[in-house]
């Protein structure tokens, strides 16, 4: 089968690779662009593990194909912090313990990061339901919904702050 | 898990892809949200040749009003039909229940079009649009032709879709003032198919029920249209015997396959449990 050529955006920087069509965006980020922070979990879009922004969307790259993004935006957990400053979100996980093992965390972060964008001052409900296609096994979701609640004050804050 | 080998193809339009699906034959699969396809391939329950991608054709995406009715374009997305003020206003429950569909991640990608055509009995859009009375526009290379919701589905993963016609758009009649409706679902965690469910679209008048379409998810090869259910109902008020008599005349028609969400007793029970809930729900919503 031949291989197709695909340009887009990661983080900001223009890529430009060929890649065989049945390629997972997933691969495509892992193997080509050595941005490992995506996890592969459990490959049948259940887990959210592998969950990137493609064009102001949270997506299970497990279940893209790399050749779909020819033209788009795609952002990883690599390109969250800003200069060496963690992202919001990273510092309420940080801050209110929201990870042990860390597995599902690159995909909590950008569910979180995109979630308080479609909703920036969500109920805990809210919280739970937004987050919903991101399974943890380990830490439990209480500090994860007070992560993202720490993470929701803060941009808030940050927002006030600006104006 | 990676999908097996296949070439690619992206058509601009519904014309173009129309002429991909007919030069490359039963070997082409289209490819909508990918939810369903995808993990298929990985376990290569299908192994299609060629793939034709219908996710960069503008014209099969949006949500319209044409007259009486909301035309829904085929490649529109869950979370599109959840944030649709057309459908708030006019359809709400085509608004409201995708939100029991998969999750926030999947509802971006899953479409109403792909939902409907892969013709998957667990899938939740089949008993929807047959509670609606949705017509499907369909087009293949001979022109266009139209189904009603209740035509369609003629076995599991088997629909009046041949192999060379893409499903284009849904049409919906807006609810007249006063519908009441309700699609309750029973299913163990988010992200889960129904291990039943029930959608209900009824009207009152006086108190007695002048209208009502129900349908069930999950409970046979295909989504059911439960007419004797809603014999039932019509003419009658909603009463503890009424709601018996159509959970009973439902249950009547379930044929469900026993799996991890249950034997087939149970989920026939839970098909009449759903509607139950559902009719009352609906009831509560009319004006």
């Amino acid at each position: 089968m031949a291989k197709k050529f695909v340009a887009m955006k990661v983080n900001g920087k223009a890529v430009e690779e060929a890649v065989e069509p049945r390629t997972l965006l997933i691969h495509f980020l892992r193997e080509k662009l050595n941005l490992t922070g995506a996890h592969i979990g459990c490959e049948t879009s259940h887990c959210g593990a592998c969950t990137v922004d493609i064009d102001g969307a949270s997506v299970k790259s497990c279940t893209h194909l790399a050749v779909q993004c020819e033209g788009s935006q795609v952002l990883t957990v690599e390109g969250l912090a800003n200069a060496g400053v963690l992202h919001a979100v990273q510092e309420g996980f940080y801050k209110e313990h929201g990870l042990q093992c860390g597995f599902c965390t690159p995909g909590m972060l950008m569910r979180a990061y995109r979630f308080l964008q479609e909703n920036p001052n969500p109920t805990e409900a809210e919280i739970r339901a937004g987050m919903a296609g991101n399974l943890c096994r380990c830490t439990g979701y209480q500090n994860i919904v007070k992560a993202v609640q720490y993470a929701a004050a803060k941009l808030q804050q940050d927002q006030k702050v600006a104006a | 898990m990676i999908p097996p080998s296949f070439d690619y193809h992206a058509p601009k339009t519904v014309g173009e892809a129309l002429g991909l699906l007919g030069s490359l034959g039963s070997d082409a699969k289209l490819l909508a949200g990918g939810h369903s396809l995808l993990p298929m391939m990985k376990l290569r329950f299908a192994q299609p040749a060629h793939l034709i991608d219908l996710n960069r054709i503008p014209e099969l995406r949006g949500i319209c009003e044409d007259g009486n009715d909301v035309v829904i374009g085929a490649m529109t997305s869950e979370n599109e039909l959840i944030a649709s003020p057309v459908l708030r206003a006019k359809v709400p429950l085509l608004a409201e229940a995708p939100k029991l569909i998969a999750d926030p991640q999947v509802r971006n990608r899953g479409t109403i079009g792909g939902d409907i055509a892969h013709g998957d009995p667990g899938n939740d859009h089949p008993a929807l649009s047959l509670a609606l009375d949705a017509t499907l526009h369909i087009e293949g290379r001979g022109g266009r032709r139209s189904v009603k919701a209740d035509d369609f589905y003629l076995g599991l993963y088997t629909t009046a879709l041949a192999e060379d016609e893409i499903l284009t758009a849904i049409r919906v009649p807006a609810f007249a003032h006063g519908t009441g409706w309700a699609y309750e679902k029973l299913k163990r965690k988010t992200g889960d198919w129904a291990t039943a469910g029930a959608a209900v679209v009824l009207r009152l008048n006086g108190g007695l029920v002048s209208h009502v379409r129900i349908a069930l998810t999950n409970v046979a090869p295909t989504a059911l249209r439960a007419h004797d259910a809603e014999k039932a109902l019509l003419g009658q008020a909603i009463t503890p015997a009424t709601l018996q008599a159509a959970a009973d005349a439902a249950m009547a028609i379930c044929d469900p396959a026993a799996d991890l969400r249950g034997n087939e007793d149970y989920k026939t029970a839970m098909a009449g449990q759903m509607l139950k809930r559902a009719i009352q729900a609906a009831a509560a919503r009319c004006a």
